[in-house]
């Protein structure tokens, strides 16, 4: 009983906050609640058993990605648009048709899927250690290839940030003293 | 001594024991969280008042000596100040968030202390991921610091707020690659499974904590460095005496709010000490076989009330740093040095299958200082910026 | 080394604490009220009025010159003079000061009244708690409350009132000297009919 109440609320919370994170007018509000509906979710995983899993939502959703949405918006000056009066478009029956249409094409593999229907096999936690060894020995490749690809954004964010060298001068050692002749010469 | 080691374990079992059937798991719970919140909440108003008074030693004066028996009440007269303050909330201010934004920085912390073990069976939440979970807690906890800068509309305040979350963020790549080379050995991240992994003696009376490895002690120096720099302590303090920004993300935070902040600060501080007991210095083990009979809580509290003087000793001693020296220290030195202790450690561990003699005769030792050392002295030398040299003036004589 | 430094002032500090336990120059704080700092021989903060012996009307140095009223650049200072005369230290008839008050939120103890007064008889004070609950007639000080005894100056300002102290004893044996020949002349000649100089002192 205390599972299943604890599985709703945390689904209500991730849901409302989702929900939250559409509608709101401030788009640092919206930031802060789609944090809220990464913890929801990472709630979730917990009350699964998944304790890797959902440490790992926490550190890198709330922690990390959160962080930098709210970093995007202050910094492109997005905090200051205010979102036009008229919330909700006047197409709100189109929407509607599309998201259901979504959702179904969504749902209805899901439901039908083999997997839902499998049993995890026997004897086998999800504990860190087989998960290690899962990742060291099966997934390998996509791991490091995880890695590369990581590393790689790694760099090009360092060189997009990286300011532009000045042109080369001879800088001066300031406490050498100042022999003009020879100034003369290394300055054409 | 198996009884006053197990004292509190008993202790609860007796209490649950008195609730009815269907309510036990939950008053299990409330009785951990209730303790919990008695112990960290007296330690950390005894913390507010020791510090102060040790860092008024350091300095050649009295801490406060006026309330109560050599000043120990001075945190009831804080409390009360602090209740008894008007809560100032700026005109243009976005109400919510600077509502929620101490809650968002105490709550999650107070989850990090489910996971420590405090002694033999004393551990709340056994998670098998526990290091992780901890780590995740403490990232949490930056998304507070933001929403108080920003939500108090003043400029000075969003400055400061990101120039924290800045350092914090900074600082998480050393703290946690500095706890790789301890899962790394131990095996496991459970934090039970870490403390065990650290029991036994060597040679019957040097016992097998991290801390007295070559990768333990300088891994257990980064850790301290970087949990100073976490919970915004001196030399990193960012809100705590930051008057060149006025108060940082604190700035419009009074009264009661203000206390919270600065509660939440101080359980960081228990929280991330309390790990560093748990990875490096043994939990709640006893040093020396003989003291075994002391409980097992009694270790963790003496090993944890030395860390903390240590933590004081260092706010007592050491200046503030600049923003941009700590974020060049944390990339430029911290994280490679982390990086080499892992280097280190593995060797460490890889080496006990080498020849015998090699192992036995501290020469694993002088292996894992001959990698650190000069990794360390190097790295001092010529990447931070901190080290400046001798200047030659050729005018002023 | 990068470190050394922080070894270095981590050992100070705690040479400080671990000092401050066992030795007072590592603990120089004095807890104020209980214990108090030395006086300094030239700290000033008020003026206050000197009285010789016991009686401070009768002792009162203060002849009602009026000049520390006149030099008072923040003429804080208010003389009413008194009809009646009083004997001084040396004998000499002089007048007396009937009101004599200072308003303290006006003065700034630049002890000009000090250095002008002839008659050594306004001093600086050194006392420092003189708050009050009324902002005006609490803080206008008489003749009463700005009297205290040489004894009192003797022991906040050791050198300078030794120094007052000898001069007068100086002063007086000159003129008890000056008094003693003048009555010696007159025993040796017939008394002169003309009126007599100011009575001889004790």
């Amino acid at each position: 009983m205390l599972n299943d109440l604890s599985f709703y609320a945390l689904a209500a919370l991730a849901v409302a906050a989702a929900v939250a994170a559409m509608t709101l007018r401030q788009l640092i509000h919206c930031a802060l609640c789609a944090a809220g509906a990464f913890a929801g979710l990472a709630g979730i995983y917990f009350q699964l058993g998944a304790e890797f899993v959902g440490a790992a939502q926490v550190l890198v959703y709330v922690g990390a990605v959160a962080i930098l949405i709210i970093f995007a918006v202050l910094l492109t000056r997005g905090g200051d648009v205010q979102l036009s009066a008229r919330r909700f478009s006047t197409h709100w029956l189109a929407g509607v048709a599309v998201s259901i249409l979504v959702l179904g094409s969504l749902a209805v593999p899901i439901f039908k899927s083999p997997s839902l229907r499998a049993l995890a096999p026997a004897g086998v936690s999800a504990s860190v250690k087989n998960i290690g060894y899962e990742l060291m020995s099966g997934c390998v490749v996509p791991l490091e290839a995880t890695g590369l690809l990581l590393t790689a954004a790694l760099l090009g964010s360092v060189v997009i940030a990286m300011s532009e060298k000045p042109a080369a001068r001879p800088r001066r050692d300031v406490n050498t003293p100042r022999r003009p002749e020879l100034e003369e010469a290394t300055h054409p | 001594m198996n009884a006053l080691d197990q004292v509190f374990v008993n202790l609860q079992g007796w209490l649950v024991g008195l609730a009815p059937a269907g309510l036990r798991a939950l008053a299990a719970m409330v009785l951990i969280i209730a303790g919990l919140m008695a112990v960290f909440g007296s330690c950390f108003a005894l913390t507010t008042v020791m510090e102060r008074k040790a860092l008024g030693r350091m300095q050649n004066r009295y801490g406060p000596n006026r309330v109560g028996p050599c000043g120990l009440f001075q945190p009831l007269a804080d409390a009360v100040k602090m209740l008894i303050k008007e809560d100032v909330v700026p005109f243009s201010a976005d109400r919510v968030v600077h509502f929620l934004a101490p809650l968002v920085l105490t709550v999650p912390i107070w989850l990090a202390f489910s996971l420590l073990p405090f002694g033999r069976n004393m551990t709340a939440v056994n998670l098998d991921a526990g290091v992780l979970v901890f780590f995740a807690i403490g990232s949490a906890s930056e998304l507070a610091v933001f929403m108080a800068g920003w939500s108090s509309q003043n400029k000075y305040s969003l400055i400061g707020a990101m120039r924290a979350i800045a350092q914090m963020i900074s600082y998480e790549v050393p703290l946690v690659l500095s706890v790789v080379p301890v899962v790394m050995l131990a095996g496991a991240l459970s934090l039970e499974q870490i403390v065990q992994a650290q029991a036994g003696y060597a040679f019957g009376f040097l016992p097998r904590w991290n801390v007295l490895t070559p990768w333990g002690m300088v891994g257990l120096g980064l850790f301290l460095t970087a949990a100073t720099a976490e919970s915004n302590r001196s030399p990193f303090d960012l809100p705590e005496g930051e008057s060149e920004i006025i108060a940082g993300y604190l700035t419009e935070y009074s009264g009661f709010k203000y206390a919270l902040f600065f509660l939440g600060e101080y359980l960081g501080l228990f929280a991330i000490t309390g790990l560093a007991v748990t990875l490096f210095l043994g939990g709640w083990q006893a040093p020396l076989p003989w003291l075994a009979w002391l409980p097992s809580w009694f270790w963790f509290a003496l090993k944890f009330a030395a860390l903390m003087a240590v933590f004081i000793w260092v706010r007592g001693a050491l200046p503030r740093l600049r923003l941009d020296q700590r974020l060049n220290f944390s990339w430029k030195f911290l994280v490679p040095l982390a990086l080499v202790n892992i280097l280190a450690a593995a060797l460490w561990h890889l080496s006990r299958q080498w020849n015998p003699i090699f192992a036995a005769a501290g020469a694993r030792w002088l292996l894992g200082l001959a990698i650190i050392f000069p990794t360390y002295v190097w790295l001092g030398r010529t990447v931070n910026p901190l080290f400046v040299p001798v200047r030659e003036y050729s005018y002023a004589e | 080394m990068l470190g050394v430094g922080i070894i270095r002032g981590l050992i100070e500090t705690g040479r400080n604490f671990a000092g401050s336990y066992v030795r007072s120059e590592r603990l120089t704080t004095v807890q104020y009220p209980e214990a108090r700092l030395a006086p300094l021989e030239n700290a000033r903060t008020i003026p206050f009025l000197v009285y010789d012996g016991e009686d401070p009307v009768q002792g009162l140095r203060c002849t009602a010159c009026t000049i520390c009223e006149q030099e008072c650049p923040a003429r804080c200072i208010h003389i009413v003079k008194d009809t009646a005369k009083k004997p001084d230290y040396v004998g000499k008839m002089q007048l007396q000061p009937a009101v004599f008050d200072i308003d303290i939120s006006v003065c700034m103890g630049c002890g000009i009244c000090v250095e002008v007064c002839p008659f050594d008889s306004i001093q600086m004070d050194l006392v420092f708690n003189l708050t009050a609950t009324d902002r005006f007639a609490a803080l206008l000080l008489h003749k009463e409350r700005l009297a205290k005894s040489n004894a009192y100056f003797n022991q906040i300002h050791p050198k300078k009132s030794s120094g007052i102290d000898a001069h007068r004893a100086e002063e007086k044996s000159k003129a008890e000297a000056k008094a003693r020949a003048a009555a010696a002349a007159t025993t040796a000649k017939p008394p002169p009919t003309s009126a007599a100089t100011c009575g001889a002192g004790k």
